[in-house]
């Protein structure tokens, strides 16, 4: 099992959860976050004082997978989640020790 | 026949003061909404608390001494005639006094409408102090500062200004000022100040070489929403200053009263705009706001001699004071995170000079006197109470109760409590 976090545009929410959802993914996880990564930020005013906003509003995503999805769900995101502009995000793979579903106590792949 | 004309005259200049004072009591409900959009999330709950908690404050000492010192009006309002003291007799004494004076002079009216009209005042001085104190003081502190100033030193320079008094016996003041951008305003000013001082900036406002550091407040819409409120008060503020509606000449008065005001607030907010277009590049809503309300600071002095187009150029003229004061008070580490000094106090001299532009019986230095006694007193006592309660109780919260927010350490709950903090 994988666990695969991206980090994207949060205006590309909606566009990567239909074509994750087209594939057949089941459950994702979202959290709004703050980065910044080559983007860097941007300096605001207020009130005659400058002031620098280094992190940008992110959205990250969370999906625990099969092995056998894991492709086909990195090729979704990219392809929804891209704009071709900087700040497009990043995608994080990572190994997945287990996974259980609190309701019924399933483990493994019928958890995911 | 007369007799009937001198009842509806009482009656509507009594309506006149009630609905007015009705109108000021609205401009807390601006002051709460304008601070509490310009301080972060975690400082809203707090000065809210001290807004709502400062009218109750002045409403209530003004009641037991601040009118008697104020106006004579008695201590606990004796002076005020109650529902049962209004009986046969008092009716017919007031329609004698009426017949008396005539249709031209002030007119008969309620006195609890009087105290009404004149309450509201002091809890909007009061409020403007609130502003500049924000995000890093004791809420009783100030509380505790409320107390003596609506019960003490407010009512004393209005005693001296409106209440035609000697100053402490010594001299009288020749001091013109139709609504109070002297006695209200700057005065609340001066106060503000006197607590800055002692108080010292929010953490982190300032670095250590000079820089202004920017602490953008946490609710845009409300900042707007305030203003407007204060706006719109604001023709209570001036209009019912007029004292009376019951007549001709009086009423084409409070009508020019509003003109002008209005006329004012717009000079200000152009001018406050053009002038952060010019000098930071952006339109700064804050500095908007701050520049209406600098027009109608202006323009309290005196709202109803200058013509509209005067009236306009006074606001503008206080728009673009009040720009320069806000960056200037921040160069010399006075931090004010609502600009209450620069637009209450540095606007609120120009308002008492401005008289001069359009009052012939206004001289400079009963103005310039006028203006110094009131600073002066108001700034001194202050200072005082101020000294008292940081020795007593301390003024400031302690550095980690600043960072997580005086809501927490004063009120014990969040403003926004299921908002995602951002920072």
């Amino acid at each position: 099992m994988k666990m695969i976090t991206a980090v994207i545009k949060p205006f590309k929410l909606d566009d990567v959860r239909e074509t994750l959802a087209g594939i057949g993914v089941q459950g994702v996880t979202v959290t709004e976050v703050k980065g910044f990564g080559r983007q860097k930020g941007h300096t605001e005013l207020y009130r005659g004082a400058e002031y620098v906003v280094d992190f940008l509003p992110k959205v990250k995503i969370e999906v625990a997978l099969p092995e056998s999805m894991v492709d086909g769900a990195v090729e979704a995101i990219l392809n929804s989640a891209r704009t071709g502009k900087i700040g497009d995000g990043k995608i994080f793979i990572s190994d997945l020790q287990e996974v259980i579903r609190i309701r019924t106590g399933e483990t493994g792949d019928e958890a995911i | 026949m007369e007799n009937n004309i001198f009842e509806l005259q009482y009656a509507m200049d009594t309506f006149y003061f009630l609905v007015c004072g009705a109108l000021v009591m609205w401009m807390a409900a601006g002051f709460a909404m304008l601070e509490s959009g310009m301080v972060r999330a975690k400082n809203t709950t707090e000065i809210l608390t001290k807004n709502v908690a400062l009218f109750a404050v002045a409403s209530t000492m003004y009641l037991i001494c601040g009118y008697q010192f104020m106006y004579d009006g008695g201590f606990f309002l004796s002076g005020v005639t109650t529902v049962a003291g209004m009986d046969d007799a008092a009716v017919a004494a007031v329609l004698a006094a009426s017949a008396e004076s005539g249709f031209g002079e002030m007119g008969e009216y309620a006195g609890a409408s009087d105290f009404f009209f004149q309450v509201v005042f002091v809890a909007t001085a009061m409020s403007i102090v609130s502003g500049a104190v924000a995000e890093r003081m004791k809420l009783w502190a100030f509380l505790a500062f409320a107390v003596v100033m609506t019960g003490f030193i407010y009512p004393m320079e209005g005693g001296w200004t409106w209440g035609g008094k000697a100053v402490f016996g010594m001299y009288e003041l020749s001091f013109s000022d139709y609504a109070g951008s002297g006695i209200v305003h700057m005065a609340g000013a001066a106060a503000a100040l006197a607590g800055v001082l002692l108080l010292g900036p929010r953490k982190g406002k300032y670095t250590k070489d000079g820089k202004t550091v920017a602490i953008p407040g946490a609710n845009m819409p409300l900042v707007a929403l305030g203003m407007f409120i204060l706006w719109m008060g604001w023709f209570g503020f001036n209009g019912g200053s007029t004292l009376k509606l019951g007549g001709i000449a009086v009423a084409n008065e409070v009508a020019n009263v509003f003109l002008n005001t209005n006329a004012a607030a717009s000079g200000g907010m152009i001018a406050a705009l053009l002038a952060s277009r010019i000098l930071f590049g952006k339109a700064d809503l804050t500095m908007a706001v701050n520049g209406a309300l600098a027009g109608l600071v202006a323009i309290t002095a005196e709202p109803a001699d200058p013509t509209p187009l005067l009236a306009t150029i006074i606001g503008a003229i206080g728009g673009v004071i009040v720009v320069f004061s806000i960056i200037g008070l921040d160069k010399i580490k006075i931090d004010d995170p609502v600009g209450a000094i620069s637009v209450h106090g540095v606007v609120g001299i120009w308002g008492i000079f401005a008289v001069l532009l359009s009052d012939a019986d206004a001289t400079f230095m009963g103005q310039l006197i006028g203006m110094l006694t009131i600073f002066v007193w108001v700034f001194v006592a202050s200072l005082i109470v101020w000294g008292i309660l940081k020795a007593v109780m301390g003024l400031r919260v302690t550095e980690q109760e600043e960072y997580d927010g005086v809501d927490l350490s004063e009120c014990g709950m969040e403003a926004y409590p299921e908002f995602v903090s951002s920072k």
